[in-house]
């Protein structure tokens, strides 16, 4: 392993949130994967907006309005050039992931015909299902799950042997939620290609850890939700290759999404605008930029590398507990570790930690599926980002031995 | 008792812990050591679903009073099940339709039962109040 060359206490400061208190205790924040913490830097670029520029975008004549868009479609320009896609166009800014992938699953309502094939891995979130369900139920397609090992891996070999001419689209998460598993979507994508199937990557989850290259990895489609590395809720993206974003229909109608509007007919606007009716999330667009500028002034490589040790210390220091057990144990695997403790429920677990000023998420992580798989209601999870630190999973440590002495 | 006396002697037991710990230790104490319902009638029927623990309430009538037994998979969430059902069981249905919950907030429990927290106490509590409707208006 690489040196760590992340200074986490001067890192810390960035975040004021993780000076409060929870309970009368300094918080440990360790719910990541559902949300991350803001730093300042972002904070700042949203009261900046709504403090200097805040004015509708594209068209105004006034100086605010064209501050307002170049910084905007600049925003736009920067996840570009983060995730290495060809065109600023293919970047269509949306509320998050979930919008993102209806999107998606909406414009394929009419490419699709009955008896086609739709693949989805059996460790997707809720949102990377229930869209492709409603998606094959209108239009009769069906629905094939990839299924995972015991360790929490997708078996590749069944993968292939599901994929075949009448596969028309595969999605998959790039990084699982509940289990933390980094699935090979390089290898997924190539697979899937090969029988002229398209893929859309739910990076919901790898955002805050892995920096996609979307050109290199050939992907069809790749969704980010900006709070999930930094930034504010309630804006993401959705990246779609030209082409696909071309062939598919307008997702929902209004200002902004048209060329020309008559009684009679109306014309689209080009890409992106043509899937991004309304007034959008200005000020959050904006922030994303400004929150994926800081995420690289600390740098990916190093996020990663620090996190990695973070798992190791902490998968180490959790299986001294007797009775624990994690699930999710891929060799590939992001800062997430979802574990039970034999006898008591999870959400007994997650109760109690708080009590501690320890946030963690309890339950089935919108990912009932995965909960059916290994025949359990839930698992504690805790997530670590860049901010986290070893004294941070010490207290999570002493903190489950503590809860296991009460409930046990 | 009625409710109000129940309520009353609950808060002064609770009143002699210091600290969350003991509070939350008695409740896994109360959570353990009831046996809250029979197993025939942990049904579907009988489930309520919160977010996270499951709940099971049956609902019974002995007379003109209504009794209760109930059940979750969380110690914790059993544990209030247990406080909850020593105010409401065996109690008459206006009885239990007019009372408030009140007590909770003064035993330092109140973030068991806000709306938002998963673990279906407040349906629970909501379905409680719902049987005691139903019987009322069978015995009237």
């Amino acid at each position: 392993m690489t040196q760590t060359t992340i200074d986490v206490l001067k890192i810390r400061e960035d975040f004021p949130i993780l000076n409060r208190e929870v309970n009368g205790k300094p918080l440990v924040y360790l719910d990541n994967a559902a949300t991350s913490q803001t730093p300042i830097q972002v904070i700042n670029a949203i009261v900046d907006y709504y403090s200097n520029y805040n004015a509708n975008i594209h068209r105004g004549v006034h100086a605010l309005s064209q501050e307002a868009t170049d910084k905007y479609e600049a925003a736009r320009e920067k996840i570009r050039a983060h995730y290495n896609a060809s065109e600023s166009k293919e970047i269509i800014f949306t509320s998050g992931t979930t919008h993102s992938i209806n999107l998606v699953a909406n414009g394929f309502s009419s490419l699709l015909n009955k008896g086609d094939e739709v693949l989805v891995t059996a460790m997707e979130h809720h949102s990377n299902i229930v869209p492709w369900q409603m998606l094959c139920e209108r239009t009769g397609a069906h629905l094939k799950v990839i299924p995972m090992n015991l360790d929490g891996v997708l078996v590749m070999d069944a993968y292939h042997d599901l994929l075949s001419d009448k596969t028309k689209l595969v999605f998959c998460n790039h990084v699982s939620n509940a289990l933390g598993t980094v699935n090979p979507i390089a290898e997924i994508i190539e697979a899937a290609h090969s029988v002229g199937a398209a893929v859309l990557v739910d990076g919901a989850q790898a955002a805050p850890h892995i920096k996609a290259d979307f050109q290199r990895l050939d992907v069809d489609f790749y969704t980010v939700s900006a709070h999930k590395i930094c930034g504010p809720t309630g804006v993401g993206m959705l990246y779609g290759k030209k082409e696909w974003l071309q062939k598919l229909p307008p997702y929902q109608g209004g200002g902004e999404m048209i060329a020309e509007v008559t009684f009679e007919k109306t014309t689209y606007a080009d890409l992106p605008h043509k899937f991004e009716a309304g007034t959008p999330n200005i000020c959050g667009g904006i922030a994303f930029g400004a929150a994926l500028d800081y995420m690289n002034s600390i740098g990916f490589d190093n996020i990663a590398n620090y996190e990695a040790e973070l798992l190791t210390y902490a998968t180490k220091q959790l299986l001294t507990i007797e009775g624990l057990k994690i699930y999710g144990i891929a060799k590939e695997k992001t800062g997430v570790i979802s574990f039970n403790i034999e006898g008591v429920h999870p959400y007994d677990i997650g109760t109690i930690l708080d009590k501690l000023g320890i946030a963690v998420r309890t339950g089935h992580h919108c990912a009932q599926p995965i909960m059916d798989f290994f025949k359990i209601p839930g698992t504690v999870r805790a997530s670590f980002s860049f901010y986290n630190t070893k004294e941070e999973i010490d207290s999570l440590v002493s903190g489950v031995k503590r809860a296991a002495q009460m409930l046990l | 008792m009625n409710i109000k006396e129940i309520q009353e002697e609950i808060i002064d037991e609770f009143s002699m812990f210091d600290d969350w710990m003991q509070r939350y230790e008695y409740m896994i104490e109360l959570g353990k050591s009831l046996p809250l319902i029979e197993d025939n009638y942990k049904t579907d029927d009988n489930i309520i679903k919160g977010c996270q623990s499951k709940v099971w309430v049956h609902a019974e009538l002995d007379s003109d009073k209504l009794v209760f037994t109930a059940d979750s998979d969380a110690i914790i969430t059993k544990g209030i099940i247990a406080i909850l059902i020593r105010v409401f069981s065996n109690q008459r249905p206006s009885d239990i339709i007019a009372a408030d919950t009140e007590f909770i907030d003064e035993i330092g429990l109140k973030e068991h039962l806000s709306p938002t927290r998963a673990n279906g106490l407040v349906s629970m509590i909501k379905q409680l109040k719902l049987y005691a409707i139903a019987y009322q208006t069978q015995l009237s």
